[in-house]
């Protein structure tokens, strides 16, 4: 089982986001930066896959500045066996870029499976795999719940979250799958794991080493801060909160 | 044909609520545009559903359908929709972003080479120039974008775009087979566990009670069903409870979880972290009940009860029962 994962470099999620003054982008002093949880946990099901299919080898890739190196690094001493950095301004990327130059890495390593996050958390697009499956012409199971090996390694059942409930998709593969909060429990890197990961494989690449037209389909062009909520009121009793409720707020 | 395409959800023969939100969307992209609009439903014996797509002033509905389409895929649906928007000639596809719109919508702008705007919450800007905002870093921020291919995928947010009301007029219905290549399907549905509830749903309620890890174990979770109850509301709650399996994945509200604006939003032993927000604070009235006066749910909260849930859930919901009577 070869398996290709991502480690996109993100602000970390508990970190204060707020606009710069001259709102060109987001304050970073004081913001620390570290893998997108949602790739963590496919690093994670990575690892117990291949365990579950008796072996095989994990790729994993970042697309961003050379700091997003760390994050390859991390994967690596999570377990994953090899490593490419795409590197590329993160300002002039977009998700199609990414998909696309996922397109040309799966040309060029085959894997069985390409695992991603369901959605990376700064800019919360939830695209990429998607777009990376259909350029494919690979099936898909996107928001995963549980994920299973089946047809003796060709295929997967996989339980993803939906509206409503949880449903279950049969794929064969290779097939890309993203992953849910609930899918595992990342591990942490252990010190013998950091150790080796530095003398495990990592390449550099370009977009043009990989072919990829880097023109943006999506462009973002400005930001605003979010509309703040008028300071509200405490209240001392459950009586005086139905009779806000009812009279002031007419909520109920 | 019509400039704009929406994509109109349907299971089992239902029309998801939010879809008129789609429309409703379509409708101020056609105003700024000037242009007209068709919905397309895809299914397996979906006439039915298209027929009450009818009166929302759309120039056209198709229902598209296949055997392949008689439970959603991601493959199967993207390529129905897909190739029936390029061979409509639509310049803009238009989707919410639920689940099954986060799931297909990319691939179908895949297919047609499009830029997508996900999860937008706002149309700005004058045709040739349409802007887009959207919520990033949990909504820390709002993002303008612009898509620069000639044709635009978009999902909305259903939530922030009005629900499409019908106007009287009927709109041409059709019927057509679904351009779907069987033999290129490589995924099956297998089957949905259904989280079955009398209560409205989540995303529709006009009341959402949520519950934290406040409530300290999953059987105390009934105070909050009981207080969403009185009030005919929905219940939702933060990721730790929904983490820790006392209630099902999707009562989960929040940047990974499912974006509610009702009109009145209870939250209960909610700390108030900023994934939960941005899921919430849309809301037109929030109520935060908690007994650390510092959580910053209090800070997004037009009422805060600095309490003992265990105290003020119970008489709340009482006192709310007394006064209907
Ligand atoms: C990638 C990622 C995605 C996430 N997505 C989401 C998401 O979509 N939705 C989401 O909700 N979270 C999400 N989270 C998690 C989020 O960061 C918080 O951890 C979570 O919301 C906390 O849940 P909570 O408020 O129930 O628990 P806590 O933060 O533990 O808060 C419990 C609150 O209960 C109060 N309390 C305790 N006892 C009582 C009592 N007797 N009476 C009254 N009050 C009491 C406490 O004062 C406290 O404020 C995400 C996190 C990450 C990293
Ligand atoms: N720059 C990147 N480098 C590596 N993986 C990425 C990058 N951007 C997105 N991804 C992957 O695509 C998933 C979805 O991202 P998005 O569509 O941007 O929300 C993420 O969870 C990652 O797995």
């Amino acid at each position: 089982m070869k398996i290709l994962v991502t480690a996109k470099r993100v602000t970390d999620p508990y970190s204060k986001i707020v606009l710069k003054p001259d709102r060109s982008g987001i304050q970073t002093d004081n913001v620390e930066f570290k893998m997108n949880p949602f790739c963590e946990i496919a690093v994670e099901e990575a690892l117990r896959l291949v365990d579950a299919a008796g072996g095989g080898e994990i790729i994993v890739v970042a697309v961003g500045d050379e700091e997003a190196t760390k994050e390859v690094r991390t994967a690596l001493a999570m377990g994953a066996d090899r490593g490419y950095l795409i590197e590329a301004d993160e300002s002039k990327l977009d998700s199609d870029i990414v998909a696309r130059l996922l397109v040309a890495l799966v040309a060029k390593e085959s894997p069985d499976l390409v695992m991603l996050g369901k959605q990376a958390i700064d800019g919360d697009n939830n695209q990429v795999a998607q777009l990376t499956a259909e350029y494919l012409g690979w099936p898909q199971a996107t928001f995963a719940y549980k994920v299973e090996l089946t047809d003796g390694g060709k295929g997967a059942k996989v339980q993803r979250e939906v509206d409503g409930g949880v449903e279950t998709v049969q794929v064969s593969l290779p097939a890309v799958v993203t992953t849910d909060l609930r899918l595992n429990e990342p591990r942490y890197a252990s010190l013998p794991g950091i150790m080796k990961a530095k003398k495990k494989p990592l390449e550099t690449l370009t977009p043009a080493d990989l072919g990829v037209d880097t023109a943006l389909k999506v462009e973002t062009v400005g930001f605003e801060p979010p509309p703040s909520r008028a300071a509200g009121v405490k209240v001392k009793t459950v009586d005086e909160l139905i009779e806000k409720l009812a009279t002031e707020a007419k909520a109920i | 044909m019509a400039d704009i395409l929406v994509l109109a959800e349907q299971q089992l023969g239902k029309l998801a609520k939010a879809s008129l939100h789609a429309i409703g969307a379509a409708k101020i992209l056609a105003e700024k545009t000037g242009g007209t609009f068709e919905i397309a439903v895809a299914g397996q014996g979906v006439a039915g559903v298209a027929a009450q797509l009818a009166g929302f002033g759309a120039a056209g509905v198709v229902a598209l359908e296949h055997d392949a389409l008689a439970q959603y895929t991601a493959q199967a649906y993207a390529q129905a929709f897909g190739n029936y928007a390029k061979a409509s000639g639509a310049r803009f596809v238009v989707t919410a972003a639920t689940s099954i719109g986060k799931d297909c919508a990319p691939r179908i702008a895949a297919r047609l080479g499009a830029g997508m705007a996900a999860d937008i919450i706002s149309i700005e800007g004058a045709a040739g120039a349409l802007v887009y905002r959207r919520p990033m870093w949990a909504g820390n921020v709002i993002a303008h974008v612009k898509v620069n291919t000639p044709t635009v995928v978009v999902s909305v947010r259903p939530t922030d775009f009005p629900a499409a009301e019908a106007t009287g007029t009927a709109s041409l219905v059709q019927s057509q087979a679904a351009s779907v290549d069987a033999g290129s399907l490589r995924m099956q549905y297998v089957g949905l566990e259904k989280v079955e509830s009398s209560r409205p749903s989540l995303t529709d309620a006009s009341v959402v009670v949520s519950g934290g890890r406040g409530l300290k174990e999953p059987a105390n979770f009934a105070l909050v069903e009981k207080l969403a109850d009185t009030l005919g509301g929905a219940v939702g709650a933060s990721r730790a409870v929904v983490d820790s399996g006392w209630v099902p994945n999707d009562w989960q509200v929040g940047q990974t979880g499912k974006v509610v604006a009702p009109k009145l939003y209870i939250a209960v032993g909610i700390s108030g972290a900023i994934q939960h927000l941005a899921g919430m604070k849309g809301s037109r009235t929030i109520v935060a009940i908690n007994k650390d006066a510092d959580a910053p749910i209090f800070q997004v909260a037009d009422y805060g009860l600095v309490a003992d849930l265990f105290g003020v859930v119970p008489e709340l919901t009482d006192k709310l029962a007394a006064r209907k009577g």
